[in-house]
């Protein structure tokens, strides 16, 4: 009951003009950015970022708009999976097998649709659970001390990689870079400067916003640049939608097959190394091996372009629980989202919730409030969003690199934070082709410094003595989650990548036949 | 070999890194842990782990032939002096010009990407400027 009467104090911060105006406003960039290949969930965030800040908008509106962009986007990905066969953002690459034979068969509004509405669904039902597991977690997070905390944060770099990843040296690699930047600049406990060089732009530390828009956003723009890739990769196709609204009796098919994946999306959100495109990979593969009697799954079967979508945006919203309850986000998109959090000097975690429940709760309901916005923009509004696919990276990418620059320059008005910029963007293209990956080093720039304070609060309490940090079960638990996680993804990590690229390559052949 | 290269960098980046760290001043007044112990364990994950990758590489990935990392390059420099010039030429000019810059080398047509990347400043200029007020920097001219 509680949480109930929180949630209406919710919707009435969220529901002013402005915070409507900002929502639609979202939902509408989200989706346009998901939509668009080569623009994700986490890039489309990452140039708001500076752009939300610089309007002066306050905490609770900062994050509705974006928030609001992520969701948008994990709607958005799957429109060019269905509608071209390139998903629009990783976790959308389920929906491709499905979703293309669809549209193939002519059926390319039904899918459409019916993504559309099994996104509302996988999405509606993680933003209640998000409503009732969140509280859960943060009394348990209460309990947590400095030494607690110190495990937690080593658990969430260890299990960053991923169930999926095919190579853990790297991403120890990636987060030891993060967060070695985020030491760089005066140590807040003793005064005194570490690793600047005597360059003074550098005492303040590096600015976090600039490392991630330099690395999502501009290392994007020389992929491009590199491969020469100019053309729209919708120009020759005939995108032709056909029938809009799937039956009733299809929508019944499906119900189903929504909820279950819903459920498992969100649990593959909740937990740490999995993710949205995780999320969306176990639901097909689940309900294919449910209720796929007739081999239909692959040759566009409904099911299997509802199942991937309602777990990837089921993952999304599971993703934010351990956001906003721990302050340790599991994936590449909350970690930017937790990015926009310590700029506005919120903190995330157990004691966001006791003291600014306002922002809490406000942000909850304008979830609920993009979600209707967005099946009604998704539905309806689908012929637009499949025309932005038609605008070709060569007119796109030049845009996403100055509007980065002028919401980094809109921060500071200081050409050093540019090239520090242009720096991070170099590296981030480097990086990319050497297959490192970047969330971690985005983590590692976000959370070095709360892990390092942890740290040392925890040894100097117990009066220099490291022991301290497995010396409670709760820390000892997280200790063991942590190695668990990730040695577990170097026995099995590349059969389980090996057959996520199988499934997608058997697809490819079967389509060209 | 991409790999092992770029596994020597790490391990030399580890131990730059710790040796930074090992002539951090200490101050009078510190912890018992000090500026330096948090610094010295992330260089030696980041040395372990970059020895792990100079045992165990990967497939090299595919690296451009050398004409496209010119053009990368290029693109790096235009940027560089974009940061650089954005203060003296003002906000529109500048973004005019890089814009277009990037436009032509993404294999649009020269005289359409004059106009993409007017169209391109004039419209950020619009939207972020004019409508919501973001302050730009200004040139000689004013905008």
């Amino acid at each position: 009951m509680e949480t109930l009467g929180s949630l209406a104090d919710g919707f009435v911060i969220a529901l002013t003009w402005q915070n409507l105006l900002l929502a639609l406003l979202g939902c509408f960039l989200g989706t346009m950015m998901g939509a668009l290949p080569g623009l994700g969930p986490s890039n489309g965030v990452a140039i708001l970022i500076p752009l939300a800040f610089t309007l002066g908008l306050g905490a609770t509106p900062a994050l509705i708009l974006l928030t609001s962009v992520y969701y948008g986007a994990m709607y958005g990905g799957r429109i060019s999976s269905i509608l071209l066969n390139i998903p629009g953002d990783e976790p959308a690459m389920m929906t491709c097998l499905d979703g293309y034979p669809m549209a193939k068969a002519g059926r390319a509004g039904e899918a459409l649709a019916l993504s559309g509405i099994a996104s509302f669904v996988g999405a509606f039902l993680a933003t209640w659970g998000l409503i009732l597991l969140a509280p859960q977690l943060v009394k348990i997070a209460l309990l947590f001390g400095p030494a607690e905390y110190f495990a937690l944060f080593t658990l969430a770099f260890a299990t960053l990689g991923g169930v999926a990843s095919t190579n853990q040296a790297k991403t120890a690699i990636a987060a030891a870079l993060g967060i070695g930047l985020a030491t760089v600049g005066v140590d807040t406990q003793t005064g005194v400067p570490r690793f600047t060089f005597g360059e003074v732009h550098l005492y303040d530390g590096i600015d976090f916003l600039v490392a991630i828009v330099g690395l999502f956003a501009l290392s994007e723009v020389f992929l491009f640049l590199e491969h020469r890739h100019g053309d729209a990769d919708a120009a020759g196709h005939k995108v032709s939608v056909g029938r809009m609204m799937p039956s009733w009796s299809l929508i019944k098919y499906c119900t189903p097959t929504m909820l279950r994946t819903s459920f498992l999306g969100f649990i593959a959100g909740v937990l740490p190394g999995a993710g949205a495109s995780l999320g969306s990979f176990i639901s097909y593969t689940m309900e294919k091996k449910l209720v796929d009697k007739d081999g239909t799954f692959g040759t566009g079967d409904p099911r299997g372009v509802a199942a991937p979508e309602a777990g990837n945006n089921a993952a999304a919203g599971g993703a934010l629980v351990p956001m906003l309850a721990l302050g340790v986000p599991g994936s590449g998109t909350t970690a930017v989202l937790l990015a926009v959090l310590l700029a506005l000097n919120i903190t995330p975690g157990p004691l966001l919730f006791t003291q600014q429940p306002d922002v809490v709760w406000g942000l909850i309901a304008a979830l609920f409030i993009a979600n209707f916005m967005l099946l009604a923009m998704n539905i309806p509004m689908i012929g637009l969003f499949t025309r932005v696919l038609l605008i070709p990276p060569r007119i796109l990418m030049p845009i996403v690199a100055m509007v980065s620059f002028v919401g980094i320059y809109g921060i500071s008005g200081s050409s050093f934070d540019l090239l520090v910029m242009i720096g991070f963007g170099v590296m981030g293209w480097i990086l990319r082709k050497l297959d490192i990956p970047l969330v971690p080093i985005i983590l590692g720039t976000l959370l070095g410094n709360s892990m390092e304070n942890n740290l040392r609060r925890a040894i100097t309490i117990d009066n220099g003595n490291w022991w301290t940090l497995v010396d409670s079960p709760l820390s000892l638990t997280l200790w063991a989650l942590a190695i668990i996680g990730f040695v577990l993804p170097i026995i099995f990590g590349r059969v389980l990548k090996a057959r996520m690229k199988h499934m997608k390559r058997d697809e490819e052949g079967s389509t060209i036949d | 070999m991409s790999d092992r290269i770029f596994g020597v960098v790490g391990l030399l980046l580890a131990l730059g890194y710790a040796w930074a760290a090992l002539t951090i001043e200490e101050s009078f007044l510190s912890d018992a842990v000090g500026p330096k112990a948090f610094p010295l364990i992330i260089a030696a994950v980041l040395g372990l782990a970059s020895i792990a990758v100079i045992a165990k590489p990967d497939a090299a990935p595919e690296w451009p032939s050398l004409m496209r990392f010119l053009e990368v390059g290029a693109a790096i420099v235009v940027m560089i002096l974009y940061a650089i010039f954005l203060p003296e030429l003002g906000f529109v000019i500048a973004t005019a010009l890089a814009a277009t810059y990037l436009t032509w080398r993404l294999g649009t047509r020269p005289i359409s990407s004059v106009v993409s990347g007017c169209l391109t400043s004039a419209g950020i200029y619009a939207v972020f400027h004019l409508v919501l007020g973001l302050s730009l920097a200004k040139g000689p001219l004013g905008f």
